[in-house]
């Protein structure tokens, strides 16, 4: 029997890793995995706290997690590319011409 | 009589050894059927000299596979190239273990059902199975640093992404009909016959469009022809597996097989009742005889690819993802809504 | 240490040591590849809290679509070992410390005053029988929107991926 703190604790660290490489990276996609990693975390600490309660609705919730992250990442990628076409780089800090 | 701990593991791994085994030797002589069966088409014998018609071949094969030098090009990404075959070999091995072969048996008083595991959502496992073996080509095609390797990747995988959408849509209709994602259910829905002598297979209780939707897209999944584009040899030099050699390659080989087995097997389960066959003699015949059904019945799917291989030349690839998404998802959501619609009647 | 508890601690350790990769690494295909393992990881430990239907859509759509998307992308644009910046590296030197002093920090909190109540292996099953009657019924509406968000990303997408229309070529008289 495993506590549900251990899938709490599990799943904040995966929400704090994904904080964490949304930070220190500097390729746009390595930033938009981190999100992705979030959202995973996120999912997990649903999921258990729908074990504990014995609430559906949890697991229902993250089926729309899902599949709003698949469309925030269609998008995303998207624009990605568009921007790779216009800069020439995949470096956040040199997407930087609005800078004062 | 519920099966003991050790005694569920004990008749898990031999069940597993004994499928894995039979598995790799269908996949051998699915080769030589096919070579077999392509030469008599094309008016020639095939392969003849090693062994009465032949038969030895395969194993000719693997030894010459396992002799080869295997070359591992200079400026290749080394962890992925020699990852990709693996992941190709290991996910098609992997969906074979939620397919059963036939009813339980009765062994020394347990019943032992003739499949590995049965889990509740077989045929969702299925799918997800099929959905990572996308990876083994993708990271084939990119990790060759090569030009053909990477368009045949990214066409390949492209392709398979497509048409996963249109074969799942295909399913659901066999599910709506039998209200389980567990394979074993899905043929046990099918037993009987109606009017007395028409089986109640799924195609003839009016899956025949999700039937012919899942054959176009397993024929595309697998990357065989008429949808072999991606590794045809006078488009991209041969696509995703240009750079490999011997053992690697011998694995994307197999990996093909076995897929083209696994469609089999589900296609038999789904639309052709598995193994319900007529049965008739002694009750160790009758224990045997449904595997013999659903072996026959593979054995008909495998000819009925091959026969298309030696037939249809192949689609461009641009009427290929034009058939995968205007023509076969339009087609599998129609079939999925009529048969809400008469299930719900 | 029933079997319940291995399990977890296995699938707990692959997703750290996934997330802990993806921070690592430097190419992009690697933290991909890292991530699918955590999504893979993750999956598993759906299963054993029972929900069988979210674990498949885990791997079905995560790790087989959404991580193939990155992947297509990483792949198409080409892209090369990430470089270290002036603020990334400062980034590294204050994030890394203080990201761990936090997540010790939460997850003391947590552990001390959460008790001993334990989730079952299997605690709520959830198979698609179930979850598709509340999805049908209850969660009718934000199941509609979705669908309707989903067109909306596919038109998105393909409008901001393509090739601008590049002016006719004229011809020489």
């Amino acid at each position: 029997m495993v506590p549900l703190s251990y899938y709490l604790v599990l799943s904040g660290f995966l929400f704090a890793c994904g904080v964490a490489g949304f930070l220190i990276k500097r390729n746009i996609i390595t930033i938009f995995m981190s999100i992705e990693l979030m959202l995973n975390g996120v999912n997990l600490s649903f999921v258990a706290f729908a074990a504990h309660w014995h609430v559906l609705a949890g697991q229902v919730f993250v089926f729309f997690v899902m599949v709003v992250a698949a469309a925030e990442a269609a998008v995303g990628l998207a624009i990605i590319i568009a921007v790779f076409r216009t800069r020439e780089t995949l470096n956040v800090d040199q997407v930087n011409l609005l800078k004062l | 009589m519920a099966l003991p701990i050790w005694l569920f593991i004990l008749a898990s791994v031999i069940k597993s050894a004994i499928v894995l085994g039979v598995l790799l030797t269908a996949v051998a002589y699915t080769v030589w059927l096919e070579r077999k069966v392509v030469g008599h088409m094309q008016n020639r014998w095939g392969p003849t000299r090693v062994g009465p018609f032949g038969l030895l071949q395969p194993a000719a094969d693997g030894l010459k596979f396992l002799f080869k030098e295997d070359l591992t090009p200079p400026h290749v990404y080394k962890p992925l190239f020699i990852a990709a075959p693996l992941i190709a070999v290991i996910f098609a091995l992997t969906s074979i273990s939620v397919i059963p072969f036939g009813n339980s048996v009765m062994i020394a008083g347990y019943s032992i059902p003739l499949q590995i595991t049965d889990v509740n959502t077989g045929l969702l496992l299925i799918l997800g199975v099929t959905s990572i073996g996308v990876y083994g080509v993708a990271l084939a095609g990119w990790s060759s640093n090569n030009k053909y390797s990477l368009l045949g990747g990214l066409r390949a995988s492209a392709q398979m992404v497509s048409y996963e959408i249109a074969l799942g849509l295909s399913l659901v209709g066999v599910l709506i009909m039998s209200g389980s994602f567990s394979l074993r259910d899905i043929v046990q829905a099918q037993q009987g016959h109606f009017w007395g002598f028409i089986p109640r297979w799924n195609i003839f209780h009016g899956q025949f469009i999700g039937f012919f939707c899942y054959l176009m897209a397993a024929y595309a999944e697998t990357n065989r022809i008429p949808f072999d584009l991606p590794e045809a040899e006078t488009e991209l030099v041969a696509g995703y597996h240009t750079e490999y050699s011997a053992m690697k390659f011998a694995m994307f080989f197999m990996a093909e097989y076995a897929n083209m087995i696994t469609v089999a097997c589900l296609a038999t389960l789904l639309f052709f009742g598995g193994w319900n066959g007529p049965l008739f003699g002694p009750p160790l015949l009758q224990a045997l005889l449904p595997v013999f059904w659903f072996g026959a019945k593979i054995f008909a799917f495998l000819f009925l690819y091959i026969w298309v291989r030696g037939t249809l030349p192949r689609f461009r690839y641009d009427q290929l993802m034009a058939f995968g998404w205007k023509f076969l998802l339009p087609l599998a959501l129609v079939n999925l809504i009529a048969t809400a619609i008469a299930v719900a009647w | 240490m029933s079997v319940h508890l291995i399990l977890f601690l296995a699938f707990g350790a692959i997703c750290v040591a996934g997330a802990v990769n993806l921070l690592a690494q430097t190419h992009p295909i690697n933290s991909a590849l890292s991530l699918i393992a955590v999504m893979a990881a993750l999956a598993g430990e759906y299963l054993l809290l029972g929900a069988e239907f979210v674990a498949a859509v885990q791997v079905i759509v995560y790790a087989g679509a959404i991580m193939v998307l990155f992947v297509f992308t990483i792949m198409l644009l080409n892209a090369g070992v990430e470089e270290r910046t002036k603020g990334s590296r400062v980034a590294v030197l204050f994030g890394i410390p203080g990201m761990l002093l936090g997540s010790i920090l939460v997850g003391w909190v947590v552990l001390r005053h959460s008790g001993t109540e334990a989730v079952a292996a299997g605690a709520l099953p959830g198979d698609p029988k179930v979850i598709g009657q509340l999805l049908f019924h209850e969660f009718l509406l934000p199941f509609e929107i979705t669908s309707v968000l989903i067109l909306i990303a596919i038109m998105g997408a393909v409008v901001l991926a393509s090739k601008p229309p590049t002016a006719p070529a004229r011809k020489v008289d």
